[in-house]
């Protein structure tokens, strides 16, 4: 069990990083692209978010059970910047999934290997 | 599996190791990762944030009874997005417009008709008619609430692109004013610049917060945190509903 503490989070997120690479490498669907790269996006996320936790930390909001500053609160700079890199995630998706559908459209195909000009 | 897919896992194998090695607290690698869980707070900046001293006036912070602390959001996150880093939350929604605004200059004319052939069933029409609302009031709590509860402009913005979302799904001809949902993404975003600019006249540097930061823990505390909050609840909410209408049109 030791080992899972030590590992399920940052070992985990390597490997949802490596599985979206994966399929980002060897899928010929333009959707199943995007949505490997979604995921690598998530390991990202779940990797920068590990890097400041602490065992037993609490949320970083004071609040009243949580009223003074001494308490042993997690990291909350990766999680700002998580925050930031969930939307910006969000904007890739949308943009990469309306040229998709404009590749869709100007070649009545998903499959990149049956585009013209990217013959693989 | 042909023969580029052993490759292909050859390599993000390999790869795999190499990103193992740098997060591998157990092992000195020079990068100075600790292991997981073992962070130690006090060496890092974040430190600051949470004492709330980066101008070095250190003081104890107690929930509803410390006045005008150095940042009043009760939210640490909160406070660090919207006061201590709120010019890199600039740069941030600048790249989701950018990326709104390609998205709807690819998709090109948004005026075509829904990708649904019918409207949804009864019960789904009924059971979006009394969620919308509430869905809509619940973002609207968590923008207002950023500085005090989890959540905050972009949660809550999220929240009510996603209202949007379920009229999309129950009315096949329901279309959003894209010149309401522009004006409204406009002035949010030159609101947003107001704001600094103002900081930048009366204290001197760009966003800083130039109003009373009153009670911790208290809706009216802050200063411009809830202020700003609002304004990129408002344009988050706005980019991600004319997202969907775009796709969902295209």
């Amino acid at each position: 069990m030791a080992f899972l503490n030590q590992w399920a989070y940052i070992g985990g997120s390597i490997i949802l990083i490596l599985i979206g690479l994966f399929g980002v490498l060897t899928r010929r669907n333009l959707i199943k692209i995007v949505v490997s790269i979604g995921i690598m996006d998530t390991g990202v996320n779940l990797l920068l978010v590990s890097l400041g936790y602490i065992n037993g930390g609490l949320a970083p909001i004071l609040t009243a059970t949580n009223p003074t500053n001494n308490l042993n609160f997690v990291d909350p700079l990766p999680q700002a910047l998580v925050l930031t890199a969930i939307v910006i995630g969000v904007a890739i998706l949308a943009l990469a999934l309306s040229i998709v559908i404009k590749i869709y459209e100007n070649n009545n195909t998903l499959q990149i290997d049956e585009i013209r000009g990217l013959k693989l | 599996m042909r023969f580029r897919d052993y490759l292909s896992l050859f390599l993000v194998i390999i790869l795999g190791f190499i990103i193992f090695q740098a997060f591998d607290g157990t092992i000195d690698n020079g990068l100075n990762i600790k292991q997981f869980g073992e962070v130690n707070l006090s060496e890092r900046t974040s430190i600051h944030y949470i004492n709330k001293d980066v101008n070095n006036e250190s003081t104890q912070i107690i929930y509803n009874e410390s006045k005008n602390p150095e940042s009043g959001s009760a939210n640490y996150v909160t406070s660090i997005i919207a006061n201590y880093r709120a010019l890199d939350t600039l740069g941030e929604i600048t790249v989701l417009f950018i990326a709104a605004a390609g998205l709807a200059f690819v998709l090109g004319d948004h005026n075509k008709n829904n990708a649904f052939a019918s409207d949804a069933s009864f019960i789904v029409k009924i059971g979006v008619k009394i969620l919308f609302p509430l869905l809509f009031l619940l973002g609207i709590y968590i923008i207002i609430h950023g500085h005090l509860t989890p959540g905050g402009g972009f949660q809550g913005g999220a929240v009510i692109a996603t209202a949007i979302l379920l009229k999309f799904l129950a009315y096949k001809d329901y279309k959003l004013n894209h010149t309401g949902l522009t004006i409204l993404e406009s002035f949010a975003g030159i609101s947003f610049l107001i704001i600094g600019l103002i900081g930048l006249y009366t204290d001197g540097s760009f966003l800083t917060n130039f109003l009373a930061n009153g009670t911790i823990g208290t809706l009216f505390s802050a200063g411009v945190i809830p202020i700003i909050y609002i304004l990129i609840g408002i344009k988050v909410g706005a980019e991600l509903s004319g997202i969907i209408s775009n796709l969902i049109n295209a």
